[in-house]
């Protein structure tokens, strides 16, 4: 579908009003905990950093006091120039009617290791799987496609790729696709 | 040598009695994925889903192809609905690029989307009527479903896997009598869905097997992270074509569908029942739809996004569908994470197979509108 036009894209304005529903719900997080950074508020989408020693607690105030309910998803992204594996989870929520169409992503740092052995290095992070049952799963695929090793995990095993996979997490950007 | 004991009076002890079943990833009832199931007697006493049979890494490959040559093979994770799943990525790569869609295509696109709903409800109908025992209840559904790959054929040039979706619009307009044909098709196949109640669904076979079994709580339903189908047999009301609408569902008349009873037979209806919206979407977008106009706004060659993430999700024939895409500035995508429905849902099956009668398997694994591959990537 690559066209030959070389029309310019139209960049849509970026900056359009935040509504003040997401504004609030950024303030309480930044309000109840100094050390956390607000990454972005767009409209709906709002994206809390965080580090990993606080994660379970930033967790538990978002599930308990702004009614977010379940995990859409939790994706890992390798970044090997800062030597660090970060973990997205998109929290949403199913019971509060106010929250329907926004999606807070809480995002977390690791270390990563140049030589991976998944499980006995020092890329791990706490689990949320006590706090949002639903992440089970994702953290399980999380795991195996990028090493990071979930403490509080009871089920840390291999999920989608075989038993006998031996080479490096194949989601790290160190590993390539044969041909490619 | 110690005496063994006359073989007759060995007392048989718990662990003897428990039995390690695999189902599948041969057998027919499990689709492409294994379930690996232990039985006291009949009844289920652990779970434990082992997918990856199909896993072919499409959030790997997405990261080696710019925005545009990824089309093609994101939407094979879920042929039968490949329209849906290519929503979300092009919903995404728009946000990203700052593509204004034009209105044409817009309705063209729900359209598309909503056809290729109905076609893999059908697809799923037939194989949980076929497991049932049900073959009337593989036959219709998989007759009727032409009737609309031919509309998408129509449409799109493809039966299956349409591609029919680009970041910016669609790929190209309908032919000129399409319209007609569509509202012709779209009518008689309501028509038939309507007489799926006889045969299936009031069918007192099917309610004595699927009614009680695997009932989800909607407390349950809600922690687990269901999505689709699943959550709203649960009595949670939420679809993202109304919660949070995309493109033109705003201005389009239709309903969702809520169950209460949480069982397998609310999870069957639901899909049913989605059909019957996906029919008044689809009259009601024919109606409102600007008559003529352009479907897509044309493209530089390997668009860049800018160095930021989008999360975008639609409602899919399964349930919510989201792309999560982080730019770093280059024409390929630095991440694609494809959160899939099935994968979604998948946490719910040990829940609900645990306890429950392994005769009850099949009703209760195909009511979690399970597609293996799409759960694999």
């Amino acid at each position: 579908m690559s066209s030959a036009d070389s029309t310019e894209i139209v960049k849509t304005d970026d900056s359009s009003i935040i509504p003040d529903l997401d504004k609030s719900l950024s303030d309480s997080i930044s309000k109840k905990f100094s050390n956390i950074e607000i990454a972005y508020v767009k409209p709906d989408r709002i994206r809390v950093n965080v580090k990993k020693e606080e994660i379970i607690d930033v967790a538990t105030f978002i599930r308990d006091e702004l009614n977010f309910d379940h995990a859409e998803s939790v994706s890992g992204v390798d970044y090997p120039e800062d030597k660090q594996i970060e973990v997205v989870y998109h929290l949403g929520s199913y019971t509060d009617v106010s929250l329907d169409k926004k999606i807070l992503a809480l995002a977390t740092r690791t270390l990563r290791e140049d030589t991976p052995h998944p499980g006995n290095d020092n890329t791990k992070l706490p689990s949320l799987r006590d706090v949002f049952p639903s992440v089970s799963f994702h953290e399980r695929e999380c795991f195996e496609m990028l090493g990071v090793y979930f403490d509080g995990h009871p089920d840390n095993r291999r999920l989608l790729l075989p038993e006998d996979w031996a080479d490096i997490p194949p989601l790290r950007k160190d590993f390539s696709i044969k041909g490619r | 040598m110690s005496k063994q004991l006359l073989p007759g009076l060995a007392i048989e002890k718990v662990d003897d009695r428990i039995m390690t079943l695999n189902i599948g990833p041969q057998h027919p009832g499990s689709g492409h994925m294994r379930i690996i199931v232990k039985v006291d007697g009949d009844y289920i006493v652990h779970c434990d889903p082992d997918p990856g049979y199909v896993h072919r890494g499409e959030e790997k490959m997405a990261e080696y192809r710019n925005y545009i040559t990824n089309i093609p093979h994101l939407e094979r994770p879920v042929i039968h609905d490949s329209c849906n799943i290519l929503y979300p990525y092009c919903l995404g790569v728009e946000e990203l690029l700052g593509l204004e869609v034009p209105e044409r295509a817009k309705y063209l696109r729900v359209i598309a989307a909503e056809l290729n709903r109905c076609v893999y409800i059908e697809y799923w109908l037939a194989i949980y009527g076929i497991f049932l025992g049900h073959s009337t209840m593989f036959m219709w559904p998989v007759g009727d479903r032409e009737l609309l790959i031919d509309l998408l054929e129509k449409m799109t040039g493809a039966r299956v896997t349409h591609a029919y979706f680009v970041p910016g619009g669609i790929r190209n307009d309908v032919p000129p009598n399409f319209e007609d044909v569509c509202l012709r098709q779209i009518n008689y196949f309501e028509k038939r869905l309507k007489e799926y109640a006889a045969v299936f669904y009031d069918n007192p076979i099917l309610i004595s097997r699927t009614k009680d079994t695997g009932v989800l709580s909607r407390e349950d339903a809600i922690k687990l992270g269901t999505t689709g189908s699943v959550l709203r047999a649960s009595g949670v009301d939420f679809d993202i074509r109304k919660k949070e609408p995309y493109d033109v569902y705003e201005e389009l008349d239709f309903q969702t569908n809520v169950l209460k009873e949480g069982d397998s037979y609310a999870r069957s209806k639901i899909p049913w029942l989605d059909m019957f919206e996906s029919c008044r979407i689809i009259r009601d977008a024919l109606q409102k739809m600007p008559k003529s106009g352009s479907v897509r706004v044309k493209l530089k060659p390997k668009p860049k996004g800018g160095d930021t993430e989008v999360y975008r999700r639609v409602e899919s024939g399964r349930g919510s569908l989201g792309f999560h895409i982080v730019s770093d500035g280059k024409p390929q995508p630095y991440r694609i994470k494809i959160s899939v429905p099935s994968f979604r849902n998948l946490i719910a099956m040990p829940h609900l197979l645990t306890g429950e009668k392994l005769g009850n398997m099949p009703a209760v694994y195909w009511s979690l509108n399970y597609w293996p591959v799409e759960a694999d990537r």
